[in-house]
This record gives C-alpha cells, sequence and structure tokens, in this order.
C-alpha cells in the first residue's frame, strides 16, 4: 500500500515536469575549490567545474541540474543512478574505469603536493604520517609508499589534521593546497611534489551510457578547439596551467 | 542581503558578521533546522502508525499476521539502523523502478542489471526523467521518512505491544464479563490506557529519533550537520568570507538546538504522562486521585 501511494505520488509529481530539453543530473562534490565548491556569498555552486558543467551542457543541448554528493560514495551513486555524471575534479585511473567510464580527460594531470607546517623535514615524505582524502589517487599513491596513511573523508580534514599535528603532512593537488599556504602566512609550505597518476581529469560516466558520453566528449572537443577551456583553465588556475 | 555588502573584505568587523550571518550558505543553513524539524514532525505519526500496526500483528491469533510482525519487529531491530539507512532507499528505489519497468517496456530486451549498473528504460525512471529539482527533493524526502519509519516503527511496535500487555488483565476480563467482545474490550477497555505504559517508552523512541536525523546526509539531504561542518570548515582567500576553521562554533549552535530539541520534547512527555494518569491504576494516577480527593 506504501508502495502503491508512494508511486502514485511521484507520477503525480511528474505530471508537471516539463519535456523538451534531456535533463542531464551532474554530480558534484562541493568541497574543493577551485575545481567545485559552494560559494559562501550566494549558497550556490562554483568553480571550474561548475563553470566548465554549464557550458558543456549548453553545447551539448541539454539541461543540467548539480547535485551534490559525499565523495566516499560519489561512485556508487552514480551508478545507481541517482545522477548521470561525476564532475568533481576526478583523474582518470584504470581501477575506475572498471566501475564507470570517463569522458576525454578536460583537464591534464595536475602535479601533487605535500604540504606541512613551516620547518618540517621534508624526510617525512617516506617515513612520517600522510594525510589524504579517502578514495583519491593521493590516497593510493601514499598507501603503495613507505610512509603511514592517515585518510580523511573531506579535503578539509586533512588540512586540520596537518594544522593540529594529527598529520605531518598533506598530499592533494597541489591547486587545491595553493590558497591554503598563501593564505597562512608562512604557517603552512610546501616540502615536496609528487607526480599524480592517471589520465588527467575527465567527467565519470556509467558504463551503459554511450550516447550520453559521446555527447560529452564532442562538447569537450569542441571546447577544446575555440579556446573556451583554455581560458577557464588559466582563468581559474594561474598562467602556469598546462594548456589543450 | 545588506546592501553595504558587496565587497565584505573592507567592512569593519560588526557589519563584516551581519554580511556573513546573512550570506546565501547560512540561509541553507537556518532553512535546514526546518527540514530536520519537518522530518520530525512528519515522520513520528507515520513511525506510530507502523508501530501499532506492528503491534496488533504481534497480538494477533492469526499466524501469518503474527509471524509477519514477528519478522518485521525483529529483523529491523537486529541490524544497525545505518544499514537500513543505505540499504531501504536504494532497494525501494530500484523495486519501484523494476515494477515499473515490467509495467511501461513489457516488450524490452535488454538485461536491466549489466555490470555495475541498473536500467531500466526511460518510462520507468523515478523520479521521472525531466522532473524538476523540487520533485526530487519531494522523492528523496520520502524515501527518508519511509528509511526513518521503518525503523522506528519497530521500536514503536515492541513498545506499544509491551503497553498493551501491561494493562491489568482484571480490566479486560471484567469487560469481558459484560459481555464484550475481544474486539470491543481492546478498543473500549486495553487502547485508552495502554498509552500511560507506552509514554516512557515513546519518549525514548522519539529521543532517539531527534538524535538520528543527522543520518539524513546519508539519503542526499542537506541537513543541519552537514551545514555546519561545510559552513565552519577553513575558508580560504578565495572565498568571499575568508576564515580560519571555525567548526567548533557551528557544532556548539548544534549542540544547542539538539539539547533544546530534547528540552522541549522532555517537557511535553511529562505534560502528557500527566494528562494520561488521570483516572489510571497506576502510582501516578493513585497520587493525583489522592490530591483532588
Amino acid at each position: 500500500m506504501k508502495r502503491l501511494m508512494l508511486t502514485a505520488a511521484v507520477l503525480a509529481f511528474s505530471a508537471a515536469a516539463a519535456s523538451g530539453q534531456d535533463v542531464v543530473r551532474m554530480g558534484t562534490e562541493g568541497l574543493y575549490p577551485p575545481f567545485n565548491f559552494i560559494n559562501d556569498a550566494t549558497g550556490a555552486l562554483d568553480g571550474f567545474e561548475i563553470e566548465l558543467g554549464n557550458i558543456l551542457c549548453e553545447r551539448a543541448g541539454f539541461a543540467c541540474e548539480w547535485v551534490v554528493n559525499d565523495w566516499d560514495t560519489i561512485i556508487p551513486n552514480l551508478v545507481a543512478g541517482n545522477y548521470d555524471t561525476i564532475i568533481a575534479g576526478m583523474s582518470i585511473t584504470d581501477a575506475r574505469r572498471e566501475m564507470i567510464s570517463f569522458t576525454e580527460a578536460y583537464k591534464r594531470a595536475s602535479p601533487s603536493a605535500y604540504m606541512a607546517l613551516a620547518g618540517t623535514d621534508p624526510s617525512v615524505i617516506d617515513d612520517g604520517v600522510i594525510a589524504v582524502q579517502s578514495n583519491t589517487v593521493q590516497a593510493g599513491l601514499v598507501a603503495e609508499g613507505t610512509a603511514t596513511l592517515l585518510e580523511f573523508p573531506t579535503p578539509d580534514d586533512t588540512i586540520s589534521a596537518v594544522r593540529n599535528g594529527e598529520a605531518d603532512a598533506v598530499l592533494a593537488d597541489r591547486e587545491f593546497l595553493l590558497p591554503f599556504m598563501t593564505d597562512s602566512g608562512g604557517e603552512l609550505e610546501f616540502i615536496g611534489d609528487a607526480v599524480t597518476p592517471g589520465d588527467g581529469i575527465g567527467m565519470g560516466i556509467r558504463q551503459s551510457d554511450d550516447d550520453l558520453r559521446a555527447a560529452f566528449n564532442a562538447a569537450i572537443a569542441a571546447v577544446k578547439e575555440d579556446g573556451t577551456l583554455n581560458e577557464l583553465l588559466t582563468r581559474w588556475f594561474g598562467e602556469d596551467e598546462p594548456l589543450f | 542581503m545588506f546592501a553595504f555588502c558587496t565587497d565584505p573584505s573592507i567592512l569593519p568587523d560588526w557589519q563584516w558578521f551581519a554580511c556573513y550571518l546573512t550570506s546565501g550558505t547560512h540561509l541553507a543553513f537556518y532553512r535546514s533546522f526546518l527540514v530536520v524539524i519537518l522530518l520530525l514532525s512528519v515522520t513520528a505519526p507515520v513511525a506510530l502508525a507502523m508501530g501499532m500496526a506492528g503491534a496488533l500483528a504481534l497480538r494477533s491469533h492469526f499466524v501469518p499476521i503474527n509471524l509477519i510482525g514477528r519478522g518485521y519487529v525483529n529483523m529491523v531491530r537486529g541490524v544497525p539502523d545505518i544499514v537500513f539507512f543505505l540499504f531501504v532507499p536504494i532497494a525501494l528505489g530500484q523495486g519501484i523502478e523494476w515494477i515499473l519497468h515490467h509495467i511501461h517496456c513489457p516488450d524490452w530486451d535488454q538485461p536491466i542489471r549489466r555490470g555495475n549498473d541498473f536500467i531500466v528504460c526511460r518510462e520507468a525512471k523515478v523520479p521521472p526523467v525531466g522532473a524538476s529539482a523540487w520533485a526530487r527533493n519531494v522523492y528523496s524526502f520520502t524515501m527518508a521518512v519511509v528509511a526513518f519509519a521503518l525503523v522506528f516503527g519497530a521500536f514503536v511496535a515492541n513498545t506499544l505491544y509491551g503497553a498493551m500487555q501491561a494493562v491489568p488483565r482484571a480490566q479486560v476480563e471484567t469487560a469481558e464479563a459484560y459481555g464484550m467482545s475481544r474486539a470491543q474490550a481492546f478498543r473500549r477497555v486495553v487502547m485508552p490506557q495502554m498509552w500511560v505504559f507506552a509514554l516512557p517508552g515513546l519518549s525514548n523512541i522519539w529521543q532517539i529519533l531527534i538524535k538520528s536525523t543527522p543520518l539524513l546526509f546519508l539519503l542526499g539531504i542537506q541537513d543541519a550537520v552537514y551545514w555546519a561542518r561545510e559552513l565552519g570548515g577553513a575558508k580560504t582567500s578565495l572565498f568571499t568570507y575568508p576564515h580560519p576553521d571555525w567548526r567548533v562554533w557551528y557544532f556548539l549552535v548544534l549542540l544547542v538546538f539538539y539539547l533544546f530539541l530534547t528540552w522541549i520534547s522532555e517537557r511535553g512527555f511529562g505534560w502528557l504522562t500527566h494528562r494520561l494518569s488521570r483516572g489510571q491504576a497506576t502510582a501516578e494516577g493513585d497520587r493525583l486521585r489522592r490530591r483532588t480527593a
């Protein structure tokens, strides 16, 4: 009975839904500036990927809706159909390819960096405690090395862990760490670089969604072609960002 | 919000805070408290109804219904809440889609499960393809209510069952001696009297329900705890209102909110107990009788 009522209610809602453009639901994390974050003045999503995603949707003729989801469950919820794409600074790796498929990269593999309190000996990279966000390529990198891995669910927690001494250093994308370092007035500094594995950053799409992947691949090729993507990359990540 | 908020970085402290506390994200934070209260006020009656159905099933002499009641209560009570909150929306969502798929697309020849993916035809999507964000919010909220009601209904069922058994047997026997049927005796004698026995248990469950609402974020609903974590986290100069890690203040606000909520409910239940004890064959009822006499 409950199920029946629920179904009826849901069907009633659908009557209000407008047809026309295909609605594509874009899943993102909203905690990873400057890739994707929640603009604190407006309360809306903002960032490189939000801007890019809206442009791609416009090019491909989709009406896009944004969905915020925890990083840890972002792949399962895509597979379960709660949204149709992941656009959340996700590196294209073989391990993830077993679960989902990716579009062409819209950003080249970005360098990762180790950030620690000023004066920390760089040897902690090999024998210290390194904070990373769980299920990231950086987590995989530390797990393969000799340092002790300390995982956190959000990128924010990894910085706090370094600040309060729980971890010796944090390993993350350099672009994400940079504002924290420049804001800290010398309290935090980079102590080393690491190469981010993977084939750049792309949109995650269900393996069976061939049409959607083709549509976004075409849109990404178009923005690469006419320089829109390069303009976005330079604006959000600075002059040093490798372009297409 | 205010006219002077265009460039917060040059504002004096009080104006900065006035702008900060009325920013878009903060308004969403305040709204999330309403979502929590709305969820509680919708879930409580639904869970109570589920519990009543469960308790009646437990009392039933008809074996299949009795078994269903037992199965429901014992299964839900034996599985961690968090598993149910993850399981119910996915299983229920896919279940509905599966049924709709078979109704709308009987001649679909591809498999529904393909590797990791669960694929049904366009018409069977729930919420439907192209549904508005509002409809999707209502859908996920409904899923949350169903999950909460299922879990808490089982606890309510056991409490109500215990309360029904606690009504003195002599009362029911007297009712039967007056010629009432089993159903009549239940309706006229057991039902009005059981609540006073059920209240302590129900108040426990209600308090636990209040404290469980942060599980909402698991279901994709941005509740007060999600926003407190998001707002309190350190903000770099990339943001309009940069600040260091302020999570401790935000969690303090949550602490006050939840304590206030539980304190109010405690008082509400105290009043209810007092009210329902009138004329009851319990210690509290006795005390009330003596005071008026």
